[in-house]
């Protein structure tokens, strides 16, 4: 563990990364932008994608239906925040917080009861056994984004699921909502498709980070951020492809990730 | 004879054979026996996903693997065809350019994907799958000047597969043997052809050392074989298939677009279709695959029913809205793999 925590070369790909792109971004007010935007959409991505791995380093459970928990989040925040309008609306920093507060502490507080209901329900039968939890959490999926569909009409649902003996499911199904609420208020609208949007994007940092590992997860999401908007800046066409590629590099040098987590 | 046909692999069970039978003759003679455009189309659409669904079933059932890229080798398939088909016009030369062009881009991708995560574990090839397919689809839905963007393509198929082709002049049984009667034929048989190859890899040597990795890997290794180059051929293998079964989605259909060809909602059909019938016995896969898109396209009708019997209690009634019909297959799908993991298919075969 403590070699693990001495191993500081992944962290230096970070400002690495972002000195590499200053002579291609010609400007450096642009480029300080850009650097700020990236860094604030990979602190989000983090807190969704520690979520998950959360589970998985402490429970050894991967959770296809993650995406459905960020959803919830988004779709409970906007619901509050919509209810708050005169507040949203109002011309105060402190009334628009005063419904942002509220707004996100609903998302955690229903995300994590989901994860607590997703944990017993979906995948208590099923610890141990990776290929039945793929399946049963993507089919855990597929219901919650229904019943989403069902309570808040044709739009789409999040699942969340409780972690880990078992508070760190509820821990990690609360983070999803969190960062579902958050990234709601980043893009400014709330679609069904949300949850599968960003779980990409978040399963992409899990395996940059090594399955289980925080720190990595948090090197990952930075990584991901600066890259996504980077490039996004340099040649929006491939911006997606970016993320793949980066992973295709991370994975060629280290094939567990950034860093591994001790082998079960 | 028919021993040698199905490689040995019989139904072992008569009510699986029963059904068997009914699908192939069913879908042998579905032009004439239900002449319309809806159900030549959803017999079409049953051919093609039960090759789909069977090569799914190489990788899920046989190996152990769970992939979710399935639907871009799919897709790839597809628009190989229907790129090839836009650029060079209506010709057969172009459906063997499309054709060969897009296996062999399914085929190197599978490989590169499996060379590059098979090696770990389960869970990181599921993952590293999802994030390869989603980047793909978008992709695809950006290169508008290749692929026509979310609108997709329309192309004109060859002058042999088209509604204005006549085989003969008059009819038969009733009905009239167009382009679309002979494409319809053309789907059928080659589906037909890919089954039977599929149950031939699943049973031959190489297809028991599949299921000797899909048991145990670290035994299947020990023994002398290298699971990742293994796992790395069956997957190819699997994309091939589903670029084929893509192709005669784009023969079939004269378009394609992201929505039927690269979606992840496609993903999960298939998915369903593999559990629900039943996982590592490709009849499942055929099973699987009748089910569905019989689902897809009929149980709504059912859903509107007791929808309107439900009409007093609205959260009740939006249960059963004909929108919401996923949700009950996903319901049996979780079912499924907690109490039928060998699916429709293991249950009739252990009740025989």
């Amino acid at each position: 563990m403590n070699a693990v925590k001495r191993d500081i070369v992944p962290l230096l790909l970070i400002p690495a990364l972002a000195v590499a792109a200053l002579p291609l971004v010609s400007s450096p007010s642009s480029w300080v932008t850009l650097t700020v935007a990236g860094l604030a959409m990979g602190l989000m991505i983090f807190v969704m994608a520690s979520g998950l791995t959360l589970t998985f380093g402490l429970m050894d459970v991967l959770n296809f239906g993650h995406g459905a928990f960020i959803a919830v989040g988004a779709f409970v925040a906007a619901s509050v925040m919509l209810a708050l309008g005169p507040w949203m609306a109002a011309n105060s920093f402190w009334l628009n917080m005063a419904a942002v507060g509220p707004a996100v502490l609903a998302a955690v507080m229903v995300s994590g009861a989901l994860g607590f209901v997703f944990e017993r329900v979906i995948v208590r039968p099923v610890y141990g056994q990776h290929l039945k939890q793929i399946l049963v959490t993507t089919g855990g999926l597929i219901v919650a984004e229904q019943l989403l569909k069902v309570v808040w009409g044709p739009d789409q649902i999040t699942l969340s699921r409780p972690t880990a003996r078992r508070g760190a499911f509820v821990v990690g199904s609360a983070l999803a909502g969190l960062g579902g609420a958050m990234w709601g208020l980043y893009q400014e609208t709330v679609t069904a498709a949300i949850g599968a949007k960003v779980a990409v994007l978040v399963f992409i940092v899990i395996i940059i980070g090594g399955l289980g590992s925080i720190g990595g997860c948090f090197i990952g999401a930075l990584l991901v951020g600066l890259t996504a908007n980077y490039i996004g800046f340099l040649a929006p066409k491939v911006a997606l492809g970016s993320n793949i590629l980066l992973m295709a590099l991370i994975l060629l040098w280290r094939p567990q990730g950034l860093y591994p987590v001790a082998k079960r | 004879m028919l021993r040698a046909l199905l490689s040995d692999d019989l139904p072992r069970s008569r009510w699986l054979a029963v059904a068997l039978v009914v699908i192939l003759l069913g879908l042998a003679v579905a032009p004439f026996l239900f002449p319309g455009a809806k159900s030549l189309n959803v017999a079409a659409k049953i051919c093609i996903f039960i090759v789909l669904a069977a090569s799914f079933d190489l990788l899920l059932g046989y190996t152990g693997i769970v992939s979710f890229a399935h639907t871009m080798f799919f897709g790839i398939g597809a628009y190989g065809i229907a790129i090839a088909l836009t650029r060079i016009g209506p010709s057969w030369i172009s459906i063997g350019v499309g054709l060969i062009g897009g296996l062999a881009l399914a085929i190197v991708l599978a490989a590169l994907i499996g060379l590059f995560s098979l090696r770990v574990r389960t869970i990181f090839f599921a993952m590293i799958t999802l994030a390869v397919a989603s980047a793909f689809a978008i992709m695809a839905s950006q290169l508008s000047d290749l692929t026509g963007g979310e609108d997709g393509l329309n192309y004109r198929l060859p002058a042999m597969l088209r509604a204005s082709f006549s085989l003969i002049d008059g009819t038969l049984f009733g009905v009239r043997l167009n382009g679309r009667i002979l494409d319809y034929y053309l789907v059928y048989l080659v589906a037909l052809v890919l089954v039977l190859a599929l149950l031939r890899v699943v049973n031959s040597p190489f297809g028991s050392v599949l299921k000797a990795i899909r048991e145990n890997p670290f035994r299947a290794e020990a023994i002398g074989y290298r699971t990742v180059v293994y796992r790395s051929i069956a997957s190819c293998i699997a994309a091939a298939a589903a670029a084929l079964a893509g192709a005669l989605l784009a023969l079939w259909s004269s378009q394609t677009n992201p929505d039927t060809t690269l979606s992840f909602d496609i993903m999960i059909d298939i998915l369903l279709m593999v559990v629900i019938g039943g996982m590592g016995t490709i009849y499942g896969a055929v099973i699987g695959a009748v089910l569905l898109v019989f689902a897809q396209n009929y149980l709504q009708e059912l859903l509107a029913i007791a929808n309107k019997a439900l009409e007093g209690m609205p959260l009740a009634a939006n249960l059963f809205h004909p929108d919401r019909w996923l949700l009950w297959l996903g319901v049996a799908f979780i079912l499924c793999v907690y109490f039928f993991p060998t699916g429709i298919v293991g249950r009739l075969r252990g009740q025989r």
